[in-house]
């Protein structure tokens, strides 16, 4: 147990640091979540990009910083933008899921012409997975390409599609090959949203919100080239794209950034003249949830030693969705029972607290708590793969 | 930055559970069930050819002189096995008070014999945490007169090392004059704790004790609670999911049911994390001075938590025949239970976490 980075690493750490001084004038107030980022970000972005402070590992030719893959400069520079509080490098579908397919399984024609203009935020991506009647069972799909002349045709329907109506690109999922095994039938297209035939329509979430799309095609006709892998290889292809994606969630410094927001509340909150904090069950339910958090946030340190490591950490990191997605959802809970009637307050209603982003969380949590793996698949997850229990009986074919 | 446990700790903890494995089946811990208040004196024999009573205790007094880290994953161990010895107060509270707060002829008096696994060392605290049924001990020149309950490695205990109600701690001898003791029966058949009733009672005191002496040695016993935890929380999912493994009803065994392996995955789910909390709060014992008492709240209260839901809950994956006391599971349960209780439970324990955050009026 060696908490310590070391020289190399700690000098590395004043590179980040002195980087940090010299450009934060030119950061972005914000890079916004998913959707398409302002000029203002796409210059910061690229700046990070040169000094290797976003897509770091990426080879130089594919427009990346071409760095050796190594975690712990990478929690570094994490560490180190979250404490200056300066939006770090580019988050989005494209970035974390796209790329990491493409470079693994993409043709060299693809790499060259996706990869660069998606890392330096000119190229917005939204994806297509899930269908109405696909969500935890995906290789179900059944949105249609058929070959006719050098195209695919397709028809059929997406949804939960955050981020489509602003995108320029799909990479989506369609069933090619109808008459094999559900797995063998599925391939991987990229093409743009501008394609005639594709309508976006918002999907309003109980937040009052519409975070996703669905995404209709009627006719949309698709080079063959636009494949990714090989016909009937899509399920595989995604498979490596779902594993990018996980990685994404369960990010313990969010959820200790929110604590914080949350602890500030309560000393703020008042009841009768008592802070929120000084009620011994509000107090008793933040100090459990410290405690909840501070397990996760070293049980991300164990997961951060194992990868730097290469090796796997099984249950530990099988966990993380499951439990982070919880955690986060319970500390929005905590708020909104602490501010009582206030906690019900939204939109733009007289004493809204913090814009109603407590209730608004509580509510989305709760979509992340389904989304991505629901928490009962993980819980399959966690039983099938980390306890070596048996897998549920094969009904349908 | 490496987080995570040494080769050396690895082996460290291979080694005591192969022994454990080899010198306490559960058929011994049945026996030894029998007789909670007998010290287990050849197994703790053979627990001292490995080092453990004077693991924390420095090598210049006999001892190994390794960390809370070491001595959290070994008596993880002990909770996996449900191992019915003497740890908690002897290799760990008391040698820590006497390292804290000894003069030098203390430690050269005590510390070695109990490094030698000679001695047994109980430990009288639990009124530095919460006061119950009028007890605490006052300190009068140099006698003690009061009750102490809860008193941890009690039986046959040839030292105890009391604390008084000012900070003070205090050798006392089960001999000592005016000095009664009674047996508590608790859940745990594994360990023994009882009460100590002090009438004018001779009391050596420790030089050098403190109000953090005290907290500390408390803080390491927390933490080592929850590392026990942790041991015995893991054998049960272990038990739980071998037991779904092999138990057949309409045709299928039960870990082919969902229902059942989310409880599984549920419990793997809430103590996986834990074990790193766990290893964070010994670790922080010796090397984050600042970090230790907060962690040791957190590791004690959580795995309390977390350990009660997977004690009930791999019960009831076994159905009817965890029930019963043919299969033993019990045994784990009570550990769980009995841990939970000792030293704070969990809704004391995150009090004294608001507090040392300045969150409680």
């Amino acid at each position: 147990m060696d908490l310590a980075y070391g020289p190399k690493y700690e000098a590395f750490r004043e590179e980040v640091r002195a980087f940090l001084t010299k450009y934060k004038s030119q950061a972005p107030k914000g890079l916004g979540a998913a959707g398409r980022p302002s000029p203002e970000a796409c210059s910061w972005q690229q700046l990070l990009i040169q000094y290797g402070y976003a897509a770091r590992t990426i080879p130089k030719d594919y427009g990346g910083y071409g760095a050796k893959p190594d975690i712990l400069e990478s929690r570094i520079i994490a560490e180190e933008f979250s404490a200056a509080r300066v939006p770090s490098a580019l988050q989005n579908q494209g970035i974390s899921m796209l790329v990491p397919t493409l470079l693994e399984l993409g043709t060299e024609e693809q790499k060259k012409k996706w990869v660069k203009p998606t890392l330096r935020g000119e190229v917005v991506w939204c994806q297509g997975y899930s269908e109405p009647g696909s969500g935890s069972d995906l290789a179900s799909l059944q949105t249609r390409a058929t070959v006719d002349g050098d195209d695919f045709v397709i028809n059929g329907q997406k949804i939960w599609t955050s981020t489509a109506h602003e995108a320029d690109m799909i990479f989506c999922l369609v069933r090619t090959e109808p008459d094999k095994p559900k797995h063998e039938g599925i391939s991987y297209l990229i093409f743009s949203m501008k394609t005639p035939g594709i309508e976006v329509r918002p999907l309003t979430t109980m937040t009052g919100h519409a975070e996703f799309n669905e995404v209709f095609f009627t006719d949309v006709r698709v080079p063959k080239t636009q494949i990714v892998g090989q016909r009937g290889q899509g399920w595989f292809v995604a498979n490596a794209t779902l594993k990018h994606e996980r990685g994404m969630l369960g990010d313990p410094a969010a959820m200790e950034t929110r604590f914080q927001a949350l602890v500030d509340l309560m000393r703020e909150e008042t009841v009768d003249g008592q802070r929120a904090i000084d009620n011994p069950i509000f107090r008793d339910r933040l100090v459990r949830l410290q405690a909840e958090l501070a397990a996760m946030k070293f049980n991300g340190l164990r997961l951060l030693t194992s990868a730097s490591k290469g090796e796997d950490s099984g249950l530990a990191r099988l966990i993380v969705k499951l439990q982070s997605c919880e955690l986060t959802h319970q500390i929005s809970a905590l708020a909104i029972d602490v501010m009582g009637e206030f906690g019900v307050l939204y939109d733009d209603s007289p004493y809204l607290r913090s814009h109603g982003s407590w209730q608004w969380g509580y509510m989305f949590q709760l979509g992340l708590i389904i989304g991505g793996g629901t928490a009962q698949i993980q819980k399959n997850i966690i039983s099938e793969r980390g306890l070596g229990m048996p897998r549920e009986p094969k009904l349908a074919k | 930055m490496e987080f995570a446990l040494s080769e050396e700790q690895r082996m460290l903890q291979d080694s005591v559970r192969r022994f454990l494995e080899q010198n306490a089946p559960l058929d011994k811990v049945r026996l030894a069930a029998g007789n909670t208040h007998t010290v287990q004196r050849s197994l703790w024999a053979g627990a001292s050819e490995l080092g453990i009573p004077g693991m924390l205790i420095p090598e210049d007094f006999g001892g190994m002189g390794l960390g809370f880290l070491d001595a959290a994953i070994v008596y993880e161990m002990f909770g996996r096995h449900v191992a019915p010895l003497p740890f908690l107060g002897t290799a760990v509270m008391a040698p820590l008070a006497l390292m804290l707060a000894g003069s030098e002829a203390q430690q050269e008096k005590w510390l070695p014999k109990i490094a030698a696994g000679e001695i047994v060392a109980g430990v009288a605290v639990t009124e530095r945490i919460g006061i119950r049924e009028g007890a605490g001990v006052k300190a009068r020149k140099g006698t003690l007169t009061g009750k102490s309950l809860f008193v941890i490695d009690w039986a046959e205990a040839d030292l105890y090392i009391v604390a008084d109600s000012d900070h003070g701690l205090h050798l006392v001898l089960p001999d000592a004059k005016g000095l009664s003791r009674r047996a508590l029966n608790t859940i745990d058949k594994t360990r023994s704790v009882g009460e100590l009733v002090f009438d004018r009672v001779a009391a050596e005191p420790l030089r050098l004790s403190s109000a953090d002496a005290v907290a500390r040695v408390i803080d390491a016993g927390r933490v080592m609670l929850a590392a026990d935890t942790l041991g015995a929380g893991q054998m049960m999912i272990e038990k739980a999911v071998a037991y779904a493994g092999e138990r057949k009803q309409f045709g299928r065994v039960i870990g082919s049911f969902q229902a059942v392996k989310h409880l599984c995955a549920e419990m793997a789910a809430a103590l996986e994390p834990s074990r790193s909390l766990v290893w964070y709060a010994a670790h922080a014992l010796d090397e984050v001075p600042g970090d230790a008492r907060l962690m040791a709240c957190h590791a004690k209260s959580h795995l309390s938590e977390v350990g009660r839901f997977v004690a009930r809950t791999a019960t009831e994956v076994h159905g009817g025949m965890g029930f019963t006391d043919l299969l033993g599971l019990h045994y784990w349960f009570k550990r769980i239970g009995f841990d939970r209780q000792l030293l704070g439970g969990p809704e004391l324990v995150r009090l004294e976490a608001a507090h040392l955050q300045g969150w409680a009026a």
